[in-house]
């Protein structure tokens, strides 16, 4: 596998079909890196023509935005859109709901316009262009699968369809949470709480969520952003059923299985 | 007799409407004291949330039951509007029911239906008052509602019980006094409990309770803005200017993009004026917050439904998404009175940081409201107040600001290491 970087298109006259916004827990969290990794897989299996930006890359600002700081924000937000005109970037793909959101709504406006997409609606256009195939009988056929909305996908930016459609061709059984789509409840991470302690109460978001999650029943918790990851993976600890119950991305479901 | 029950009629009206009409302008001065932001593009969406939203109630039916009860009440407000405006008409002409001879026999088909949604609105009100008193529905029986915002909601809700039993009561006695009226389909099915009574008697009780209804409806308008039920006038402006934009998107602060941008490049800086004065980040008071946060604090009717919904209060974190809109009406209200002069403000004196460091931005509280109403808005103005103006972040979003800022990061990694993984795989 040879995964190249903007810069190296750039240095041999070629162009990619998108850009794979990696962002910065996909890049240093272990857990999500795993997530980049079966995302990378997936596109180079399917032969989707991407590039990273790789060092070039930043943080996008949303948790410094979020927290209140504007100013690094702006200095996050005006570099990175810098680097992206530069190499006259079109479209993008990310696997992190919060680059997803600042990239898609927050740049234009300060001079970055691109295409921008969530990995769960790129891997369900993939799917309906029949590209990705899945093997008969996968892992997870007629197992229960519950799906998490992740605020930054769901309520801000209302995609609630794509990434259970992604699901559907696991062939497992999706069962929902009782809060679910527009109900959903959150993590706990977003607003930069993904970077701080709880403030004082009687029990923590995420063992709130991962006790929701759990009760469904379902062998696994599909999920679409790496702060979720972390927070619902901590939840089912929580509730003593991490042995039983596994916390995947989208992205790892699809690459586990998929055909050739 | 009659030219006097006119005159009086004339005197009460003209009082209503007038102390209406300085109290509205004072609540229109409030709102005003935000600072400006145009929210009129897209007229065509704006207006199919008007219809979709404030109209239709769409928002309400999430949780059916409660919508359809909520349904009856407001239609039975709107179109019972119809029924006060023949009231008014006979106070001010001294006629007795005007529109009987211009509808003819579709008036008792009228009077019929206002006096069905009379009914279905005295059930729904009955029932929201055991939900409130007796069932105690968690969000309406918080703490944060103990005092005023308690007594408020009952004293609305046993208003509009009382003003509709005035009304059945009024044709009751009007049908008995008059038997070639009606009958009509509620009222007419009690006629009997007023047998026996002189002529006299009647048209006493008849007049009493004509007064009693039109008097408490013209009190109830004046009471409507210093109450949370001032929700059914300003969830249609409300619902108007809500925001149109992904609910994911903050508002941008063009000085701060600005400064930004002259220090990446400094070379622009020469053609650049000098800032005429030190601008304000984020908001500390009232003032600071955009017109439609202060229109969305006095469209506020507590229910209750974002702070229900909201992740930190669920788990027992002091934020509620219901009190940061309260406090935002009482600090208007307070700086309308009085003047901004007190040094008190919005930060603090009424919202603490340990509130609004709990938010999660998951925009529940956006999306629950039935009025359009953003509590997150504000909520990250203040932050931004204390962020960039006070320093006061906690310790961990220091240093989270610092590893962006050196390492570009929120986490303390090298940044020539963010391609590993690729690395990893390329291997």
């Amino acid at each position: 596998m040879q995964i190249k970087t903007m810069a190296e298109y750039f240095a041999s006259g070629e162009s990619p079909e998108i850009l794979f916004w990696v962002g910065c827990a996909g890049s240093f969290d272990q857990r999500a890196q795993k997530i980049t990794k079966a995302f990378a897989t997936i596109l180079t299996r399917i032969g989707v023509k991407f590039a990273i930006l790789g060092k070039e890359e930043s943080c996008t600002g949303d948790p410094a935005r979020r927290a209140g700081n504007e100013f690094i924000f702006q200095m996050m937000a005006q570099n990175n859109i810098m680097v992206l005109n530069n190499y006259e970037v079109k479209k993008i793909v990310t696997t992190c709901p919060h680059c997803f959101n600042t990239l898609k709504n927050e740049y234009p406006e300060l001079g970055g316009n691109y295409e921008v997409l969530h990995h769960a609606t790129y891997l369900q256009q993939l799917i309906d262009a029949g590209k990705i195939r899945m093997k008969e009988g996968g892992a997870f056929k007629g197992r229960k699968i519950t799906y998490h909305d992740s605020c930054y996908l769901g309520r801000a930016n209302e995609i609630y369809e794509a990434p259970r459609k992604v699901l559907e061709v696991l062939d497992a059984e999706l069962v929902e949470m009782k809060r679910c789509r527009s109900n959903g409840l959150c993590c706990g991470a977003g607003g930069a709480q993904m970077f701080k302690e709880e403030e004082k109460g009687n029990t923590r978001i995420n063992f709130e969520r991962g006790r929701e999650a759990v009760e469904t029943g379902a062998a696994v918790i599909a999920a679409n952003c790496p702060f979720c990851m972390t927070m619902l993976t901590d939840g089912v600890k929580e509730q003593g059923k991490e042995e039983s119950v596994k916390v995947l991305d989208i992205a790892e479901l699809i690459a586990m299985d998929l055909e050739g | 007799m009659h030219i006097i029950q006119e005159i009086l009629f004339v005197f009460a009206f003209a009082i209503a409407v007038y102390l209406f009409y300085r109290k509205a302008r004072q609540i229109r001065l409030n709102i005003l004291l935000g600072r400006d932001v145009s929210l009129n593009d897209h007229p065509d969406l704006r207006l199919k949330n008007v219809l979709l939203l404030a109209f239709g109630q769409k928002k309400m039916f999430r949780n059916p039951l409660v919508a359809v009860l909520h349904f009856f009440v407001y239609a039975g407000f709107l179109i019972i509007n119809v029924e006060i405006l023949e009231i008014i008409l006979d106070g001010i002409l001294g006629t007795h029911r005007l529109f009987r001879d211009v509808l003819g026999s579709v008036y008792p088909v009228l009077i019929g239906c206002f006096e069905v949604l009379a009914v279905l609105v005295i059930v729904g009100c009955a029932i929201f008052l055991i939900r409130r008193n007796v069932v105690r529905v968690r969000r309406l029986a918080m703490h944060e509602l103990d005092g005023w915002p308690k007594s408020d909601a009952n004293y609305i809700l046993v208003t509009e019980i009382v003003l509709m039993l005035l009304f059945l009561t009024m044709n009751t006695a009007d049908q008995a006094l008059h038997p070639d009226l009606g009958p009509f389909w509620v009222s007419g099915a009690f006629k009997g409990a007023f047998e026996g009574f002189s002529p006299f008697a009647l048209e006493a009780i008849e007049r009493s309770c004509w007064w009693l209804h039109i008097l408490g409806i013209l009190a109830f308008l004046n009471y409507l803005p210093y109450s949370k039920h001032l929700h059914i006038i300003l969830a249609f402006p409300n619902a108007y200017f809500s925001d149109l934009r992904p609910k994911g998107k903050m508002e941008n602060m063009p000085a701060v993009q600005k400064e930004v941008t002259l220090m990446l490049q400094p070379e622009l800086a020469a053609a650049e004026p000098a800032p005429a004065d030190m601008p304000k980040f984020g908001a500390k008071d009232v003032p600071d917050l955009t017109w439609k946060n202060i229109l969305d604090a006095y469209s506020c009717t507590e229910c209750g439904r974002c702070t229900a919904a909201c992740p930190a209060n669920l788990t027992g974190k002091k934020l509620s998404p219901r009190k940061i809109m309260m406090d935002t009406r009482d600090r208007a209200e307070e700086i309308g009175k009085l003047g901004n002069t007190e040094g008190k403000t919005l930060l603090r004196d009424y919202i603490s940081e340990e509130e609004l460091r709990a938010c999660t931005s998951c925009n529940a509280c956006v999306q629950e409201c039935p009025v359009s109403i953003n509590p997150l808005h504000i909520i990250l103005q203040l932050r931004r107040h204390l962020v960039m103006e006070e320093s006061s972040a906690p310790q961990e979003w220091n240093m989270m600001f610092s590893n962006i800022e050196n390492n570009m990061a929120p986490w303390k990694f090298s940044p020539d290491d963010r391609d590993k993984w690729a690395i990893e795989m390329n291997a």
